[in-house]
């Protein structure tokens, strides 16, 4: 197929190379990215993996209008009175999303959710919201991936898939790296996979341990039982978890033999049956680790500012996720205040969505009730959640386009480097302006 | 006959890079509706590739092509199909006070379509 014309003359321009740039596809946020930039496309991600050269790569400015009002092209004048008034008239308006722009303009959704006194929650709470309401009730012994690069000579991944959900999370830090006290790199680690699935993240691994589907949490339980030196019985440990006690018994030896290990959990644990209880288990076995040797424990972030969404609506709110601002004041409760419920029960009515994809990924009561209200929507692409939006900006893709601040799933910030020119604002821009036409509304 | 499965949608690379390269592209559309089935499971049901199904839950009912998973990724007895506009049909919206409803893990039948 030919190339538009326009794309050809684009790739024909001014050639440079972005050093350093940053990767805000995933919860790695790796930014040791080179981009090779050929007028206005990126044609080359060094170093990235292939999430990362498909997010690099892949983006191309966009035939689309700024601003569509109901699927009509408008000005941003037009869309921005339009998206304050659906916004100011509401009696619940949900503000969600979040997870793939800067801190900065998440610091900005927060403040237009407390202006229209919404509730303002996260993909978070589809993803690692119940891990989030483990700290809160058994704590987070916690590192840094620089940590677990230098120090992790035991690691193990519990219900998540790296290979095929980060890539590089084994080679840049966790398995691959020599560390100042792991001079020979893998040789000097233990991998361990537990999952349903053998995934592709099982073949890097030194013991794979298949469990039955939904005991994670008696699986986690067992560990901590055999960790204080419990008696089980063999058969029902067996019967309970599809594996052996003695094959559990035999992590357990790895894990009290680690100089520092670590345990990293994925979605397999929260999207399951259990969810929160079964992160809870993950953190309490992590704490009863420190018993015996040094131990941490790190949920496995998807999205690339997930974890700045954490970090914003926890210094703003107090509260990382689910929190409704129509007193005056946070509340924050799981299941009362979280998107899906605020959708699936039919309470909210309006939404401001920010570079998320509620139609695609949510349940179908709470997508059929986003489609019946007025929403605002403001993404990069065009999405099904754009299409069916009363008022829908195109913004500049973070990290590409638009600069800012991302938290990498350990909570390190890192500061974007965006390549390339956008013709669009980004979601900070809109925000901005957003946040003015609703503050100076009467209440 | 309808048969009882567990259902675990799930990230791949290609579904991931679809994000990326357009969610109205072939590709991000065909990785989300692809149902991978252990080979066992296939051949017990008597399915090829591409055979349609109908999977059933509480919560919807969807009609997807079926693959074979790779040898030895999916026990007899367990689904996968990736993230998408799919699977989430076949999520319910009890989020059990957590705010997550169940993605993984959840209970289907599943029934060739003749």
């Amino acid at each position: 197929m030919s190339r538009p014309e326009a794309e050809v003359a684009a790739s024909e321009g001014p050639r440079k190379v972005v050093e350093d740039a940053t990767c805000t596809f995933c919860g790695c946020v790796c930014d040791d990215i080179a981009l090779v930039v050929q007028g206005n496309r990126i044609v080359e991600a060094k170093n990235a993996c292939v999430l990362g050269k498909a997010w690099f790569l892949g983006h191309h400015a966009q035939d689309r209008p700024a601003c569509l009002v109901q699927g009509k092209p408008a000005a941003m004048e037009e869309g921005l009175a339009r998206a304050a008034e659906i916004l100011v008239r509401a009696k619940y308006p949900l503000v969600y999303g979040l997870s793939d722009t800067t801190c900065e303009a998440q610091r900005k959704a927060v403040a237009i959710a407390d202006w229209i006194g919404g509730t303002v929650d996260t993909t978070t709470s589809v993803c690692h919201g119940p891990s989030g309401m483990g700290f809160q009730a058994v704590g987070e012994v916690t590192a840094t991936l620089g940590e677990v690069r230098h120090r992790g000579d035991l690691v193990i991944y519990w219900g998540g898939n790296p290979a095929e959900s980060h890539p590089r999370h084994f080679t840049r830090y966790t398995l691959m790296p020599k560390g100042m006290f792991l001079p020979r790199g893998r040789k000097d680690r233990t991998c361990v996979v537990v999952d349903v699935r053998r995934t592709k993240s099982a073949k890097a691994a030194d013991m794979f341990i298949r469990i039955t589907p939904r005991k994670d949490f008696e699986a986690l339980w067992t560990l901590r039982a055999l960790a204080k030196g419990v008696s089980l019985d063999a058969a029902r440990v067996e019967t309970e978890t599809g594996v052996p006690l003695a094959t559990w018994q035999d992590l357990m030896d790895h894990m009290k033999r680690a100089r520092y290990g670590v345990l990293f959990f994925g979605m397999g644990l929260t999207m399951t049956r259990g969810k929160h209880l079964n992160s809870e288990a993950a953190l309490a076995l992590t704490r009863d680790m420190n018993a015996y040797t040094r131990f941490v424990c790190k949920p496995v972030r998807g999205h690339g500012n997930v974890t700045g969404a954490d970090n914003v609506v926890s210094w703003s709110t107090g509260y990382p996720f689910g929190v409704n601002l129509s007193r005056g004041y946070p509340r924050f409760n799981p299941g009362e205040y979280t998107a899906t419920d605020v959708l699936a029960r039919r309470e909210a009515d309006a939404a401001l969505i920010i570079a998320a994809d509620p139609m695609l990924n949510f349940c179908q009561a709470a997508r059929e009730h986003l489609a019946s209200i007025p929403y605002v929507a403001l993404d990069p692409q065009e999405t099904l959640t754009t299409r069916s939006a009363a008022v829908a900006f195109t913004t500049a893709p973070y990290g590409i386009c638009a600069p800012g601040t991302v938290y990498r799933m350990d909570d390190v910030p890192i500061t974007l480097r965006p390549a390339l020119e956008s013709p669009y604002p980004s979601d900070y821009e809109v925000l901005c302006r957003l946040e003015e036409r609703v503050r100076h509304a009467p209440l | 006959m309808a048969e009882s499965f567990i259902l675990i949608a799930g990230r791949t690379s290609k579904q991931g890079c679809g994000v990326s390269e357009g969610k109205f592209g072939a590709e991000f559309q065909a990785e989300i509706c692809r149902l991978q089935v252990a080979p066992e499971d296939l051949a017990r049901l008597g399915l090829a590739e591409g055979d349609r199904v109908r999977l059933t839950s509480a919560a919807g009912r969807v009609e997807l092509p079926v693959v074979p998973a790779k040898e030895g990724e999916l026990p007899p007895g367990v689904l996968f199909l990736a993230y998408g506009q799919w699977a989430s049909r076949l999520m319910g919206a009890d989020t059990h006070g957590s705010g997550m409803p169940t993605s993984k893990g959840i209970d289907v039948t599943l029934e060739k379509i003749a």
